[in-house]
């Protein structure tokens, strides 16, 4: 070992999917896991003589991703094409955007290990098409292609090199995960291929400022492999260095089960895709008025909303920013604070029963079996202290089992918690009567025996006086001033 | 009578009065077909009992008293690189023996929406590439009017069926005289529209930016009747204009007087043939004599034409065709190692001399290093060439140009010398790069008896006045109603 530190350099491709209902140049729909080649036409599939013509809701989206990662956006943009021979690409050609992409130069803010925020700096995000989906017969007896996926929409988005270490990485992907949800373009399902990722990795002696010689892996599909890719090509590549060997640029694959990456090929074997412009698409021109329309779609982002929660509603940071990491998850919390009129309340309860609530169900928050509303009117009554912290959680549960309203559940089980001076008066003076052991005790310094005397009232009581009340009233009668 | 033989608008008025019917029509078409194709090889496949059956169809509904559209009951001829439902569509390409597509080009759809009888899809260069239909991997095309002569190309079948009359009118493609060249030599009629008149959906893409499809006809009323037939904007064509498409019917038999027909001078050049060169000066007499002024006008440019076309063309090609690679599309060869080696296997045995020619030309000037001073350069020229061309045009109300330096060669004369053969296309290739529309109308006959036509170039959606200016020069002409003596008619 030479001892010398090295600092590892990351850029990200990011792919996306976008949640269009139809295809990129065709009206099929994008929809996932339908039967093998179902979802395919004459344009998707090639067909000769078939064209293509731009879904606008394609171009869309991606401007939406661009404004929503403060990019710049190219109001006059083309698409080209990208031309290389492989099975799933049955054009033989992608359909890309080579020297116009319809966004550039934007950033996001991500939080790096220490706490602090950094900005990652965005090169470009393009539209494209996604290829088909090959599936190999076992025992090497064939390949059969899945068309279904040729022509869905993608986007690329393309950083700088300024991530350097597989938390930041992820962090970054967390965070244009969280965007595109937000915005409503992508569901992001790394399952299901929706987002997918290409790492570019050099590493260099933490004191220089030159980049080193970088590697491609490409199509990682999980945040696991993501940081397993990083880790061993960090390891690989500063051992070379150590070694005195040099890093060759290449692009690599990862085997997952071998837990390492393997060449696919060198820089000299680097294709030629001889992009030119596609004469069969018209160049995109994004005038004024389609602009303002999409500018338009462009909804509150996880960042400023954060923000604003912590100011608006007055939550503690961590708690705003968990709330917000889900759009879904704060459109629910805004509702069942507006309803219950209780900020710190409702997050209390979110961050805690209702989030366990839907991890045990396996649900999202979106198919909650408590809608806010229900949940605010839950908060108002325990904020009223008509119910006690224990019946609440009672009642929530009921209400997540049955769908009934929390007024009724109150209601027909006789939940309602007495907190009516007169009536815990007098069950005081029986208890008090009662207990004349426990009474001693108490005016005699044992502070704790007025916790024996509530659980008496609340026996009397059926569990219903107002614990808080019962041990006021009760102190009260031993103690006549 | 032999109704067959006459063209669309007339025939269409015979079923009108009930003089003919459409399956007499057609089995008199078939018949002459059978008598004529051995001499010809228009056809690579023919739809005789399809045919048939359309012909029923619609004459049912003549006999309703309907009147089933502006085609109805027209046999017509198609180039087999447009699509066509459940017919094989091989672009005379080995690579395409096997293809029927499962749709109909637009153009298609809109003719049989019309009524048209579609007789069957004919020869061409493979892929569209080329200028005698000598490069169709199945079959050689003989010009009508001399079998020793090629049909010119690439649409030489439709241009030779309707010059023996196999085909009513037809329809063909023009990606840089396509349409024009075999017009002019086979002694019919042609139309290239302006890019984007026409869709091109179902059209097997040659070159994207310069592909139209073509109408080729007997004579100029069935030419703007077709164009009318196939005009307007087709969502699934994103490069198809949305412009209003006219009445091109209703401009004929308008005078020409008060015209004015610009000459280009850098047209009139060495290595015209002084028989095309007559043909030419005789029209611009004629012209003359209907009351038209000529003015030369000038087309700087004109010499970097070839090399712009080619470049451009080329390039677009090596991209459209890659998909025929032996996995989706295309013959698969037989006997490979692994993909790639299967990719090359059936890419040399698939595609013919002329095509990897042009894939080979076009995947250099795209390549890395390249692009700029090839592609890049060529796509600058080609706004200086349109500059041209609308500079003229603002001179005169259309262009008057041959439409090759030559008229129809021997079979083997060009084909063994490529450069040769690209240099005939150097009046009609500029058209298409401009994107203007053009028509060819017989002008004349060489020594040999073979035909020459004469071009008229128009200003951008300008077809309703070429068809005018072209009407009124045939209708003063005896070139259209000469037939070839070659083919028994």
């Amino acid at each position: 070992m030479s001892g010398i530190a090295y600092e590892t350099v990351i850029g990200l491709e990011v792919h996306v999917e976008l949640s269009t209902l139809t295809k990129v140049f065709c009206g099929c729909p994008t929809e996932f896991g339908a039967e093998e080649n179902t979802h395919c036409c004459p344009v998707c599939t090639g067909m000769p003589g078939a064209l293509p013509v731009i879904n606008k809701k394609a171009v869309e989206y991606a401007v939406l991703a661009g404004l929503a990662t403060h990019c710049e956006i190219n109001r006059y943009s083309k698409m080209d094409r990208k031309n290389y021979f492989y099975p799933d690409l049955p054009k033989a050609y992608q359909i890309s955007q080579y020297d116009l992409p319809l966004c550039k130069s934007g950033f996001l803010e991500i939080e790096t290990e220490s706490g602090e925020t950094k900005k990652i700096r965005l090169n470009r995000i393009h539209l494209e098409e996604d290829a088909g989906k090959l599936v190999h017969a076992p025992n090497h007896s064939g390949s059969l292609l899945d068309m279904n996926r040729c022509g869905v929409p993608l986007l690329e988005i393309v950083t700088e090199p300024d991530m350097r270490s597989a938390q930041e990485a992820r962090s970054f992907l967390e965070s244009i995960k969280k965007i595109m949800e937000y915005i409503q373009i992508s569901d992001c399902k790394m399952e299901e291929g929706s987002m997918r990722c290409d790492v570019n990795l050099s590493v260099r002696p933490a004191s220089s400022d030159a980049l080193g010689i970088r590697t491609e892996t490409k199509n990682l599909n999980s945040f696991r492999s993501i940081t397993r890719v990083i880790e061993s090509e960090t390891a690989r590549q500063v051992q070379l260095l150590e070694q005195g060997v040099p890093v060759v640029q290449a692009t690599l694959h990862w085997d997952e089960d071998a837990g390492e990456t393997s060449v696919l090929r060198l820089k000299e074997e680097a294709q030629d895709y001889r992009y030119f412009p596609d004469p069969d698409l018209a160049p995109i021109h994004v005038d004024d008025a389609w602009f303002a329309h999409i500018q338009s779609f462009l909804p509150e982002l996880p960042e400023a909303r954060r923000k604003r929660f912590i100011e608006q509603y007055k939550l503690p940071a961590d708690a705003a920013a968990l709330l917000t990491s889900d759009a879904a998850l704060a459109d629910y919390y805004e509702a069942a604070a507006e309803t219950s009129q209780s900020n710190l309340t409702a997050c209390h309860w979110i961050t805690g029963e209702l989030l366990r609530l839907l991890k045990e169900k396996e649900v999202t928050v979106s198919d909650s079996p408590i809608g806010p509303g229900a949940l605010g009117q839950l908060i108002q009554f325990i904020d009223r202290g008509a119910i006690s912290g224990s019946q609440a959680k009672e009642v929530f549960d009921i209400m997540a089992s049955t769908g009934e309203s929390p007024e009724s559940i109150i209601r027909s089980r006789s939940l309602v918690q007495i907190s009516d001076s007169g009536q815990l008066e007098e069950i005081a003076a029986r208890v008090i009567q009662n207990n004349p052991k426990s009474v001693g005790d108490y005016l005699a310094g044992k502070e704790k025996a007025i916790g024996f005397l509530v659980g008496q009232m609340m026996k009397e009581s059926k569990g219903k006086a107002n614990p808080k009340l019962a041990g006021e009233i009760l102190t009260r009668l031993m103690n006549p001033s | 009578m032999q109704p067959w033989k006459m063209p669309a608008h007339a025939l269409k008025q015979l079923y009108l009065s009930r003089e003919a019917s459409v399956p007499e029509v057609v089995t008199g078409m078939f018949a002459h077909i059978k008598q004529t194709e051995p001499a010809v090889d228009a056809y690579l496949t023919l739809c005789e009992e399809s045919a048939a059956a359309q012909a029923q169809a619609i004459q049912k509904r003549y006999d309703q008293g309907e009147d089933p559209g502006l085609l109805a009951g027209v046999p017509m001829a198609v180039k087999d690189n447009l699509c066509t439902r459940n017919i094989r569509t091989t672009c005379a390409s080995r690579m395409l023996e096997n293809f029927t597509p499962p749709y109909n080009a637009a153009a298609v759809e809109k003719i049989l929406a019309e009524g048209a009888i579609l007789l069957g899809k004919t020869n061409m260069d493979e892929f569209a590439m080329g200028s005698s239909t000598e490069y169709s991997y199945f079959k050689k095309t003989r010009n009508p009017w001399n079998p020793q002569r090629v049909p010119g190309g690439s649409s030489g079948g439709s241009a030779a069926a309707v010059a023996a009359r196999t085909a009513v009118c037809a329809l063909g493609s023009d990606t840089g005289g396509s349409v024009r060249q075999p017009a002019s030599f086979c002694g019919v009629v042609g139309v290239k529209p302006t890019y984007g008149r026409f869709s091109r959906y179902g059209l097997i893409a040659y070159a994207s930016s310069l592909d139209q499809v073509g109408v080729l006809s007997q004579d100029v009323e069935d030419c703007a009747l077709l164009t009318k037939v196939l005009s307007g904007y087709d969502p699934r064509d994103t490069t198809s204009a949305d412009e209003k498409t006219d009445d091109y019917l209703a401009g004929l038999n308008q005078s020409v007087r008060g015209l004015t027909l610009g000459i280009p001078k850098e047209y009139y050049r060495e290595g015209i043939h002084p028989d095309v060169r007559k043909a030419v000066e005789d029209a611009i007499g004629q012209f003359q004599t209907l009351g038209a002024a000529v003015k030369e006008v000038s087309l700087p440019h004109t010499e970097d034409c070839l090399p712009v076309y080619y470049i451009i063309a080329c390039a677009e090609a090596s991209s459209n065709l890659g998909r025929y690679d032996g996995v989706q599309y295309g013959r698969r060869a037989s006997g490979y190692r692994d993909l790639s080696d299967m990719i090359l296997k059936s890419r040399s045995e698939g595609f013919g001399p002329e095509v990897q020619r042009r894939i080979l030309l076009g995947t250099y000037v795209l390549s890395a290093g390249y692009y700029d001073a090839y592609y890049k350069k060529a796509q600058q020229v080609r706004t200086l060439l349109k500059q041209d061309f609308d500079e003229a045009l603002s001179q005169c109300d259309c262009l008057l140009t041959p439409v090759s330096p030559v008229t129809a060669f021997a079979f083997g004369e060009k084909s063994g010398n490529p450069v040769e053969m690209y240099l005939t296309d150097i009046f009609t290739v500029s058209v298409n790069i401009a994107g203007l529309p053009a028509l060819v109308v017989p002008g004349g006959q060489d020594a040999s008896g073979m035909p020459c036509g004469i071009q008229l170039v128009g200003k951008p959606f300008g077809e309703a006045v070429l068809f005018k200016i072209a009407h009124a020069f045939e209708q003063s002409t005896p070139w259209h109603s000469l037939t070839p003596k070659e083919v028994a008619l």
